[in-house]
């Protein structure tokens, strides 16, 4: 087994495409130490992306926000910039884990350890963010939902890192929340998840609308027709209601440790009321 | 295997050290250096005993490689007292009894230095929610949190 | 020596105030030493192999690659702990579970274990153990385990019990029966009847420190134990008998313990790791990981539980029965019988019944969990009786005051009662505010009752005065939560001297006489009635020594206030002389001075406790929030205050997980599910409110200072109390425990359902 902690992007990547055996990228290491710890990873390559220049921060462009692969969860609830542009998306990622995991994990991580319940993920694809992947073939942005594929699956190829999360200038009248359902008030893993990304127009009526579930099916999942019954509302309680009944619907839940079939069904919907709810008033709804 | 050759700064003195790639921290400070106060009692990030101080973040040392510290500053519960001058908070968990068996206790004191130096006045609300990675057996975290509340206001009378 | 144990009121000067303990500074500085915190000279790492498998028979363990490994030091199986149990069966199952002979009988169980240079090669070693097993059909849950068509566990097993011998094996190990009366004329008076089933699901003590031990055996046939255990003595027996050893031949250190709650009662790996260092010839450190802990160490029982009451419309109960079916894991046990000792314990009953039936399933060996058996029962027994008073139209506490077992009430399980708290406890209870405040849109409050015994046992302790006055306390009992300072506390009062002046220390098992472990409450109840012993004696020598000194009669001096006094107006010009002043003469009038103690602690006296909680309950997703709790509990003397108050709120938070997310869970193939933190929820900081307390001391008259245990009682009303709440926040009555929100959502969705 190796440690490397390579300075730029062109070496991390050149570093994994050669390698023979596991490799395993290192950020905040929350999931991946517990897999090694567990034994069900036992990396020949560790690279340590934390050195590379640029990945631990967070850039404002004129385009949006830039949040690299390595920046802690922590760091992001200090950016107030973001914090007030994409709320959702902070309260999702600070959603992650204890304390001692914020200073550590990554939301960069979270999706690549693709869990169907990442707490991150549903508020990153309500957002319509967008991961820049590096590989030995060059740069591509890619949606960050097409990034997991299955359980613990990723469509990224050999060598290849995502380098940043890409979030969206924030359009006027806009707003995002993220709800989850836990039994405790902390410390565990989804059971059931919401995400609900909206923007107004003048009149308070819903304009444009995302709603992503997660911990319902086998990624998580972007509810298009959710959206669908949103647009053109003011979240008046029918529309509550319909938008509850449509979520339950969409979702294809299983039943484990965590959960129940029924139990994620009907709380999806009632996660989605309450996420929207919340971004519609941040969005500046009455 | 080949070890990693490590220079860090613990408790603010210069520690060299040689471990493998895939040993924690937490497994370096106790099996290596001697300091067992952080201790393990799950391995995963979910009980908080194994807490320390990692450039200002507070941590699972745990979930932290040994060869990840390579130039940066661990502060452990070793540190916390300044010889035989107990912290604010060591000596508010004694009068409190916010210990019953202890182990988890250097852990809640870390992430308790870690939430004051933040948050000096913090509410019990956000006691209990800052504290909500630390787990304790014993008991109830009704000592704990009023040792963290007394804690703080001595602290903001220093 | 003639020690008197009865209560005699006194005034207390050290008793009941608050110091900080012996052991604090150690402990918030990270010094203190726990069981993985210690380490030997050239020691290997052990590491034990697992089953995977809830139940199959083991065909063929071959060890022959691990043992190549460079590194490795020591491979062992059951061929390297033989039988010497010599027909004791506990012990047989002792050994069984802590190394697979046959079968595995549940996922965990050890079938072999290593020891190598360190823990990667310990890990690689592992894996080139080659285990042939041959599965076998598998039972987890206790009533499925209680059917006839169940696989069988043990086959030589047969009920133990019934009336007639049964004639087919069964996982069934044992009926008992408690109780008076009849019970069906009772039934027949009653005006309401309450009949219900209930189930809790499994726990585990969830103690924050993983099993841990650093053995060490010579080859001259001695050894050295270095452990986290509720009970050294006792771990040196089993050690001792599993190993062939004389137990003098045996020293074991406790080590401090990081929280135990019956689950450090008896030995896991320590055996194993004791044979792996006799093989390997050099000491084996051995450390469970949490995984191993929640699959291989002592969960509680999982029961299934069935409850009938009756009563007048004057709310006086005509007759309680109840059938209790508690799992026991894969071996025999009695935990069913302690359910059905406990569940009515704490009413009058002219007409009682309860019977307990021990089950066998595929699930690791059931150990002790605070109060063992106790809150499941209480949990059934207290839900009905909650549901009774509603029915009769009584409030719940004066329906309970109604029943209260007092002094001179028959138990249910037999023993006639002294001076008890349960009726103090509930007028505690009904005056208490917490009672009176408001609540608020679906929020309920609940409340309910609890019993333990309690018990004392064997115990020794030596009390050691040195030449500067000082005194060293060295007791045998492992202090799990403050008893040294308790100990010293007491030893500080028999002899009239400061708290600071004595240094309570846990004495290895050579260094002191037999103790039986620090459990059923009794650490601090029997080792301070053997301080007080102890110190006794040693004011004997005090006096005598004083007397010498004077050069007059022992009989006319007397000890008070940590003073020798010569009584008498003969003697009137002799002033008095300090325990340090005797003692600093100690050399020239005959030697140190010390009083010991041995004695059986019996008459540790009964406890009760009535909490109060209010709940909140989300009626879309069944999220419960715990908005307030409050414990009134009989301490019968509170020698430190602030531990018993932190015994009252550790045993209330433990319940309020148990009622609310604990559980073990089993896939179909018999395998945990959640042997993790993760998924084994145990409360955090941000789940629970401020636990109030409240002390009452009723005087256990046969303790000197009054003194009940009071460390398990706590745990046993919280899971009855929060169903009561949750039942009356969500008007729906909860009888599954854990009451986690999938269960409580689909309980208000079936009554949505049916009201419609």
């Amino acid at each position: 087994m190796r440690y490397i902690r390579p300075l730029s992007m062109e070496d991390a990547v050149g570093q994994l495409a050669g390698s023979s055996g596991t490799s395993a990228i290192l950020a905040g290491g929350s999931d991946l130490l517990v897999r090694m710890k567990g034994g069900f990873i036992e990396p020949d390559l560790i690279v340590d992306i934390k050195a590379i220049d640029g990945l631990s921060e967070i850039r404002e462009t004129g385009d949006g926000f830039s949040i690299g692969a390595a920046v802690p969860c922590a760091v992001l609830g200090e950016s107030a910039a973001l914090k007030k542009a994409w709320p959702g998306v902070v309260e999702a990622a600070k959603l992650i884990g204890s304390k001692q995991v914020q200073g550590r994990c990554t939301i960069t991580g979270n999706l690549c350890n693709a869990s169907p319940a990442a707490d991150s993920v549903p508020a990153l694809v309500a957002a319509g963010a967008r991961a820049v992947v590096v590989g030995p073939a060059g740069r591509r942005t890619i949606p960050v939902q097409s990034v997991p594929t299955g359980p613990g699956k990723t469509s990224l190829a050999k060598g290849e890192i995502i380098e940043a999360i890409l979030l969206d200038k924030r359009a006027p009248r806009s707003g995002d929340a993220y709800l989850r359902f836990i039994p405790r008030t902390e410390m565990d893993i989804a059971v059931v998840s919401a995400g609900v990304n909206l923007t107004l127009d003048e009149h308070g009526v819903v304009k444009s609308a995302r709603v992503a579930l997660g911990a319902v099916a086998a990624t998580v999942l972007l509810v298009e027709e959710a959206a669908q019954v949103l647009i053109g509302s003011r979240l008046d309680e029918a529309t509550l209601e319909r938008l509850a009944k449509v979520c339950a619907g969409a979702c294809r839940p299983i039943d484990d440790k965590r959960g129940t079939i029924e139990f994620r069904r009907k709380v999806a919907g009632v996660l989605a009321k309450r996420a929207a709810t919340t971004a519609y008033a941040r969005a500046g709804g009455k | 295997m080949a070890g990693v050759a490590v220079s860090t700064t613990i408790n603010g003195d210069t520690v060299e050290f040689l471990c493998q790639a895939d040993e924690t921290l937490l497994d370096v400070l106790r099996d290596r250096l001697g300091l067992t106060g952080a201790k393990e009692g799950c391995g995963t990030g979910d009980c908080g005993a194994c807490s320390v101080i990692l450039d200002d973040r507070l941590v699972c040392s745990c979930l932290v490689l040994g060869a990840e510290t390579e130039g940066r500053r661990v502060e452990t519960i070793e540190g916390m007292a300044h010889g035989d001058r107990l912290h604010p908070l060591q000596q508010k968990f004694l009068e409190h009894a916010a210990l019953q068996c202890g182990i988890c206790t250097p852990g809640f004191l870390i992430a308790a230095k870690d939430l004051l130096a933040k948050n000096p006045d913090p509410t019990e609300e956000e006691i209990r929610f800052g504290l909500a990675g630390n787990l304790c057996r014993c008991t109830g975290y009704d000592k704990i949190v009023r040792a963290v509340q007394d804690a703080a206001i001595v602290m903001k009378g220093a | 020596m003639n020690f008197d144990p009865r209560f005699s009121g006194r005034k207390f000067t050290s008793v009941g105030t608050r110091p900080i303990r012996p052991d604090g500074i150690d402990k918030v500085t990270g010094r203190a030493r726990y069981g993985a915190d210690f380490n030997m000279a050239g020691q290997l790492v052990g590491r034990i192999l697992r089953s995977p498998h809830a139940h199959a028979r083991i065909v063929k363990i071959d060890t022959s690659k691990a043992e190549k490994l460079a590194g490795v030091k020591a491979v062992i199986t059951a061929a390297d702990l033989p039988d010497l149990t010599d027909g004791d069966a506990a012990m047989y199952d002792v050994l069984d579970n802590c190394m697979a002979r046959t079968k595995a009988l549940y996922d965990g169980h050890a079938v072999a274990a290593v020891a190598a240079v360190d823990a990667r090669t310990a890990r690689q070693a592992l894996k080139l153990i080659e285990v042939e097993y041959e599965l076998l059909p598998h039972v987890t849950d206790v009533d499925e385990a209680a059917k006839h068509t169940a696989p069988l566990i043990n086959d030589t097993i047969f009920t133990e019990g019934l009336e007639e011998k049964p004639v087919k094996p069964s996982n069934v190990t044992k009926r008992s029966q408690f109780g008076h009366g009849d019970v069906h004329q009772g039934f027949g008076h009653a005006d309401f009847i309450v009949e219900r089933s209930f189930k809790t699901e499994q726990t585990h003590q969830g103690y924050i420190e993983p099993h841990a031990c650093v053995a060490n055996f010579s080859s001259d046939g001695t050894a050295d134990l270095w452990v986290c255990t509720q009970g050294h003595f006792v771990y040196r027996q089993h050690c001792a008998q599993l190993l062939g050893m004389e137990a003098s031949k045996l020293r074991v250190t406790s080590s401090e313990i990081g929280g135990g709650f019956g689950g450090k009662t008896h030995v896991w790996a320590e055996p194993v790791a004791l044979a792996l260092s006799r093989k390997a010839g050099r000491p084996v450190k051995l450390v469970m990981t949490r995984d191993e802990v929640f699959r291989a160490s002592g969960p509680t029982s999982a029961t299934s539980i069935d409850v009938k009451i009756g009563a007048r419309k004057d709310g006086t109960i005509t007759a309680a029965e109840a059938t209790l079916r508690y799992s026991c894991g894969p071996y025999a046990g009695s935990w069913a019988e302690i359910g059905a000792m406990t569940a009515f314990a704490c009413y009058k009953l002219d007409n009682v019944k309860t019977v307990g039936y021990e089950v066998l399933v595929n699930r690791p060996k059931t150990a002790a969990y605070r109060a063992p058996s106790a809150p499941m029962a209480a949990f059934a027994v207290e839900s009905a009786v909650d549901e009774l008073a509603k029915k009769i139209g009584m409030d719940p506490v004066d329906f309970r005051i109604r029943n209260a077992a007092q002094e001179g009430t028959r138990s249910s399980y037999g023993p006639v009662y002294g001076p008890i708290g349960i009726g103090p406890t509930l007028e505690a209870v009904k005056s208490h505010p917490h009672m009176k405040a408001p609540l608020g849109k679906n929020q309920g409050r609940g409340m309910a009752c609890g019993f333990w015994f309690n018990f004392g046992g064997q115990t020794c302790t030596d009390l050691n005065i040195g030449m500067d006055g000082s005194v060293s306390l060295a007791v045998g009992t492992v202090d799990v939560g403050g008893s040294r300072a308790s100990l010293s506390l007491v030893a500080a009062e028999e002899l009239g001297i400061d708290y600071a002046q004595v240094k309570a220390i846990v004495a290895d098992t050579s260094s002191l006489g037999y103790n039986d472990m620090t459990d059923g409450s009794r650490g601090t109840f029997s080792s301070s009635m053997a301080t007080i012993s102890a110190a006794r004696n040693a004011i004997k020598i005090l006096r005598e020594r004083a007397a010498q000194m004077w050069d007059i009669a022992v009989d006319d001096v007397v000890w008070e206030k940590g003073h020798a006094i010569a009584k008498g107006e003969k003697h009137g010009n002799l002033g008095k002389l300090s325990l340090k002043e005797i003692a600093v003469e100690s050399g020239k009038t005959g030697g140190p001075i010390a009083g010991h103690s041995e004695l059986v602690a019996d008459g540790a006296g009964v406890s009760f406790a009535t909490h109060i909680c209010d709940i909140e309950v989300d009626p879309e997703t069944g999220a419960t929030r715990v908005l307030r709790y409050t414990v009134v509990q009989d301490a019968g003397k509170a020698v430190h205050p602030t531990y018993v108050e932190g015994q009252y709120q550790g045993g209330a938070a433990q319940g309020i997980g148990w009622a609310l997310n604990e559980e073990y869970i089993y896939g179909k193939d018999g395998r945990l599910q959640n042997p993790g933190f993760l998924d084994y929820r145990i409360p955090v900081c941000s789940d629970l409110p401020m636990i109030d307390t409240q002390i009452l001391e009723i005087p256990n008259p046969n303790h000197p200072y009054g003194v009940r245990g009071v460390g398990e009682t706590s745990i046993v009303p919280p899971l009855a109390a929060i169903a009561n709440a949750v039942s009356n926040a969500a008007g729906v009555r909860m009888t599954h425990i854990p009451m986690s929100p999938p269960r409580i959502l689909a309980a208000i969705e079936a009554v949505r359902e049916w009201s419609k």
